[in-house]
């Protein structure tokens, strides 16, 4: 038994050319243990799907080394191709003209299944899944949540030691994206039958399923242990949410305060309310964002002090939430 | 070893079932890509007649019809596919599982193979029963062999055509399109290519198709045999061994490449 099952070091990956080099990883150096769910969290474009794609062999690192089971993805790519599967969220692989058991039953030959084993698994499947009643129904009718079961189901048919899940409930509605991570545990945690890389920018995903999480931004690691040891660090730093009946104002300022270790903020249109998650050195901070507030006349609905979440863990670490890091990173 | 061949083998069969059960789930299309072909011959056909050339030109129609449909098959339903299965996240799949990518390949050549033919018959059929071609067969092995040494040419071809897909994307479909009125004009579907200039002519004998037809035509309209298509068949077979390693190490290389600048699974491109 490999006591790291995934392996990376110093692992870069640049794109582009000369004068428009863009670092997408930027010396990243993970282990993850055999038989465990680890989570890599953070924005989008801060480089967790590069990862999964060099471990899966789709890219390779400009520099540094990447292993999976013990063999190297550049030079041994086969070997790590039997015994892993990767299942992209938002994406659903196969062909709209023939069933979920059609689809399911051609994917199991690129493992090189024996067509009565390939059935069977087929069916245990679709069972466990909860999408029997569709096996038969041409994929193109299948909704987002049954096309995403499918391709879940799809990644599982060769048993795989090492299966990559690249956002794999992004789209779905709360009650499927359950099922699926339900699934995903009993997997990995109760049947014992292999290890996870989850990427996700959902929080509470993350601290459902995973055994470890690192946090990624800008291509680079900042933090690796479990989500309850993240959390527990940020024991000592009080936090406040903070609703404001505003959608329009500038909050830019609160990050630019003495004292203010990191803010996020969420701004919902429905209510017209913008919600400011803050993180201060101490309370005495959270009065002077008040009168703050009050200054630029921007009326304050509720003040609440919150447990650490691993949203907090992020903020703490860039300073900012993540839909703040994905507008600086689409700007 | 054998494990690796009969994994690829089962990934070719499972690719070919893909293409024919697909391909004929909607039976539409049967219909449309069995009478298209055959009004466009037929304006051939009725101008040969109107300015009175030998009746062999009506089966050198007829002929050309029927192989041109293997043709667009492999310029749009192989080579183009790998673009399609970019799109819709199939090649990622494909990439990551530890097959060879030629396996895939000839799965979509044998399941296209198998469903042209079955257009090409129509094709040929109706040629046949509305024009009265006057066929003229001594050797149906010699047939038969032209028509087999064609087809793998042109499919290996497709394979190599297939590598510019996996790495190009509407690039790729441009210079697909740029080959297929080319192909038709300079490989003689129409008419003997015998009737070109020579410079045409030399440009021809870069495309398999023009050994293939010409070959075919003399042995199924003209009544010649082995001995008179000896070299269209020397041709075909140093096509076949120069294209399939050449699609094998391009398709090698694009994906290398693929990797290395990161556009392998890059979309809309």
């Amino acid at each position: 038994m490999l006591e790291n099952f995934v392996e990376t070091r110093g692992l870069v990956r640049t794109f582009g050319k000369k004068n428009d080099v863009v670092k997408a990883l930027d010396g990243v150096s993970i282990s993850i243990r055999e038989g465990e769910i680890f989570g890599l969290l953070g924005p989008n474009g801060a480089g967790k799907t590069t990862i999964i794609k060099i471990l899966t062999t789709l890219l390779l690192p400009t520099s540094g080394e990447a292993y999976v089971g013990g063999f190297s993805v550049v030079k041994e790519a086969n070997k790590v191709r039997n015994i892993i599967n990767l299942v992209s969220g938002g994406e659903t692989p196969g062909y709209g003209i023939l069933t979920v058991s059609e689809n399911l039953w051609f994917f199991s030959q690129l493992y090189g299944l024996p067509s009565s084993v390939a059935k069977e698994k087929i069916k245990r499947l679709t069972v466990d899944l909860d999408f029997k009643k569709y096996a038969t129904t041409r994929m193109a009718k299948l909704s987002t949540g049954f096309k995403q079961r499918m391709s879940l189901a799809r990644g599982l048919l060769n048993d795989p030691k090492m299966l990559f899940l690249d956002e794999p409930t992004l789209g779905l509605d709360v009650l499927t994206a359950k099922r699926l991570r339900t699934y995903v545990i009993d997997w990995a945690k109760r049947e014992k039958k292999g290890t996870v890389l989850l990427t996700t920018h959902y929080m509470a995903e993350a601290d459902e399923m995973c055994d470890r999480v690192a946090i990624i931004n800008n291509g680079k690691i900042l933090a690796c242990d479990s989500p309850t040891a993240l959390k527990e660090n940020l024991k000592a730093t009080p936090i406040a949410k903070i609703d404001v009946s505003s959608i329009q104002a500038d909050f830019s300022f609160i990050q630019k305060m003495r004292g203010v270790v990191g803010c996020s903020e969420t701004r919902s249109i429905q209510t017209g309310v913008t919600s400011l998650k803050v993180m201060a050195q101490n309370e005495k901070v959270f009065s002077d964002i008040m009168s703050k507030l009050n200054e630029e006349k921007l009326k304050v609905l509720s003040i609440n002090e919150t447990e650490p979440t691993l949203e907090d863990v992020y903020i703490r670490l860039v300073g900012k939430g993540f839909e703040q890091a994905e507008e600086k990173a689409n700007a | 070893m054998l494990d690796n061949l009969v994994l690829n083998l089962r990934v070719a069969y499972a690719r070919l079932w893909v293409r024919v059960k697909g391909g004929n789930r909607e039976p539409e299309w049967l219909v449309a890509e069995m009478f298209i072909p055959v009004l466009t011959l037929s304006a051939y056909v009725f101008m040969y007649r109107m300015l009175h050339a030998p009746p062999e030109f009506t089966g050198f129609v007829v002929i050309g019809g029927t192989m041109i449909a293997f043709w667009v098959n492999v310029l749009w339903n192989m080579s183009a596919q790998f673009y399609w299965e970019k799109e819709t996240g199939n090649l990622e799949i494909y990439l990551v599982a530890p097959i060879s990518r030629m396996a895939i390949l000839l799965g979509m050549a044998l399941g296209g193979f198998v469903n042209t033919t079955l257009r090409a018959v129509a094709i040929l059929a109706a040629g046949i029963l509305i024009f009265q071609v006057p066929f003229s067969l001594s050797e149906p092995v010699t047939a038969l062999l032209m028509f087999f040494l064609t087809i793998v040419a042109l499919y290996a071809l497709g394979m190599l055509f297939a590598s510019l897909f996996l790495l190009y994307g509407r690039e790729a479909w441009h210079t697909a399109n740029l080959f297929q009125e080319p192909v038709y004009f300079l490989s003689g579907s129409y008419f003997p290519t015998s009737s070109l200039p020579f410079f045409l002519q030399l440009l021809a004998s870069f495309i398999p198709l023009t050994f293939g037809l010409d070959g075919i035509r003399q042995v199924v309209i003209l009544n010649k045999g082995i001995a008179d298509v000896w070299l269209n068949v020397l041709v075909l077979v140093v096509f076949i061994f120069v294209l399939l390693p050449l699609s094998k190490v391009a398709l090698n290389y694009m994906e290398n490449l693929g990797k290395k600048e990161g556009r392998l699974t890059l979309r809309w491109q």
